[in-house]
């Protein structure tokens, strides 16, 4: 059988970054946020807006102060590729910063780590303290701090983000304005994902061809993956985008695969019988990375429950859709499945989650549903019996 | 001044008195004590100059922050999904055998509180446990009660 899947390394290739970033700085703003707009990047966290254009917002607007921050909030249940990234390329991570820095006119960079990576802060310290000798070398003036979280999955979310970093509750704000308008401290912020900006430093390398020229129309280039639950081969892969999640299944399954979660619990349930049409990419479901595999033996109500304890748990109740909506999810399924409320509840529990898309204010409560309605949909008689 | 008005004070001087400060602070005061006391919070808000509402419902926000006391070692068993999987109950179970406390409960020596966490982040490496800043993936419960063991000798 012809194997599909296409490994890449061009987030763990080690490069030597410091004459990468002398070719770089010496282009203008406008020729460094061409080439990655040309390259199709989009954004790794999981939303994949495009991040040229996101430079491009963030270095058109006015400002005396800009910041940009990496992300490291990586809290979304089956992600763990931000952890493996700082920890074996750090240093790619620094030198992506800084060329977005340099695109958005920024010369502040803030890495929020979350608080369960804590155990990383010694050697970023290190890496960070070697990088800015290296800046001074190359004349660039940029500053990288570190602000660690505190166990909270929203704040992952940009805005919650920024007013966890002002030291306030993790509670996202209201969009727009965005945060290239107003983000860290009001100011112009462009905020990107840890792999995104490894991605950044290798099309400032190889320009954006190489880049491009991997992946699909939709979804250019290639990602690193999160693959944990029932496989064999739990563990990060970088793999180019646009594959099927049939050809995913079959470089990873056990040989039992009942469904695959794909973009972590915020993401979709695929069964089996789907496998074939599904395609990992944003032409079909996006993901963060985040891909759990899981076989015959496991419950899907069980995995459900699981999910919906977490958004419940998580949910930082500011607004109403989200905060009461995981609750009832939850109590929901349970009723159901003990009997105390028929089967056809899950039909009202369906229309609930609607709304809960349609009016909770940040990407929470709009997408704890998407387990919930996948699953509900595809695996119905588990949950009711 | 009591310590902890003197270590609050001494953390304000580190990171600076602005909104942004709070955060760090608040982390400073449970990296040293484990948890933030009354006392604690209050200090914070006088030194911060906002009210102590403020930092307790910021505090409070976050699970990392905890406001009630815990032991000198917390242990955090990762209870998201596949941590769920591949057995984190039996881990859970052997370390409440072993510390003879229930899960959210901390130890009458204040010395462990055993605690489960939402994903920490090791989905390939399950169960995981996190003692402190300290990371344990594929822990079986044997394995988790001899990491507890080696705590334990340490005064």
């Amino acid at each position: 059988m012809e194997n599909k899947i296409k490994k890449v390394d061009l987030i763990f290739e080690k490069i030597d970054y410091v004459e990468i970033l002398d070719r770089t700085f010496k282009r203008t703003q406008d020729e460094i946020i061409l080439d990655i707009i040309d390259s199709g990047l989009r954004g790794r966290g999981g939303a994949g807006f495009p991040t040229g254009l996101k430079w491009k917002f963030a270095k058109n607007e006015e400002s005396d102060q800009k910041y940009v921050i990496c992300n490291a909030d990586e809290g979304e249940p089956g992600t763990f590729k931000d952890r493996e990234i700082l920890t074996q390329v750090p240093e790619k991570v620094l030198a992506g910063m800084a060329i977005c820095g340099k695109a958005t006119g920024a010369n502040e960079g803030y890495i929020y780590l979350r608080g369960e990576y804590n155990f990383l802060l010694p050697s970023l310290y290190k890496v960070i303290e070697e990088f800015h000798a290296r800046l001074k070398e190359l004349n660039f003036d940029f500053t990288i701090r570190i602000k660690s979280g505190s166990g909270a999955y929203v704040c992952g979310e940009e805005t919650a983000l920024m007013e966890s970093m002002e030291g306030k509750r993790g509670e996202p704000r209201n969009k727009p304005p965005f945060p290239t308008t107003a983000g860290y401290l009001g100011k112009p912020t462009s905020i990107n994902n840890v792999e995104t900006l490894v991605f950044a430093l290798m099309i400032a390398k190889e320009g954006p061809s190489q880049f491009k020229e991997m992946g699909t129309f939709d979804s250019r280039g290639s990602k690193v993956f999160s693959v944990s639950g029932d496989t064999p081969k739990a563990g990060i892969y970088e793999l180019e985008l646009g594959m099927s999640l049939e050809d995913f299944v079959n470089e990873f399954g056990d040989g039992d695969t009942k469904a695959v979660q794909i973009g972590g619990a915020s993401g979709y349930c695929v069964a089996r019988k789907h496998f074939k049409e599904t395609v990992i990419g944003f032409e079909g479901i996006p993901t963060g990375g985040s891909m759990m595999l899981f076989n015959s033996t496991r419950s899907m109500y069980n995995i459900l429950t699981d999910y919906l304890e977490f958004f419940e748990e998580e949910s930082c109740g500011q607004c109403s859709p989200c905060r009461v909506g995981c609750q009832q999810l939850l109590k929901g399924i349970e009723a159901v499945k003990k009997g105390i409320k028929p089967p056809a509840y899950l039909d009202d529990l369906q229309k609930l989650s609607e709304t809960m898309k349609l009016a909770s204010k940040c990407g929470l409560g709009q997408s704890a549903p998407n387990p919930f309605n996948s699953i509900i949909n595809n695996f119905r008689e588990e949950i009711i019996y | 001044m009591t310590n902890i008005e003197e270590f609050v004070k001494k953390q304000a001087e580190v990171h600076g008195k602005s909104r942004e400060s709070l955060m760090p602070i608040l982390q400073a005061v449970v990296q040293s004590e484990r948890f933030l006391s009354e006392e604690a919070m209050v200090a914070i808000a006088t030194e911060l100059d906002i009210s102590t509402a403020d930092v307790f419902g910021t505090a409070s926000f976050y699970t990392f922050l905890d406001t009630v006391p815990r032991g000198r070692n917390i242990i955090r068993v990762c209870k998201t999904i596949t941590c769920h999987m591949k057995g984190k109950d039996a881990v859970i179970g052997a370390l409440e055998d072993t510390l003879k406390i229930k899960l959210g409960e901390t130890t009458s020596d204040r010395r462990f509180s055993l605690l489960q966490a939402n994903c920490l982040g090791w989905c390939h490496k399950g169960p995981v446990m996190l003692i402190n800043d300290e990371v344990y993936p594929e822990v079986t419960p044997q394995s988790a009660v001899e990491v507890i063991q080696e705590y334990l000798k340490q005064k």
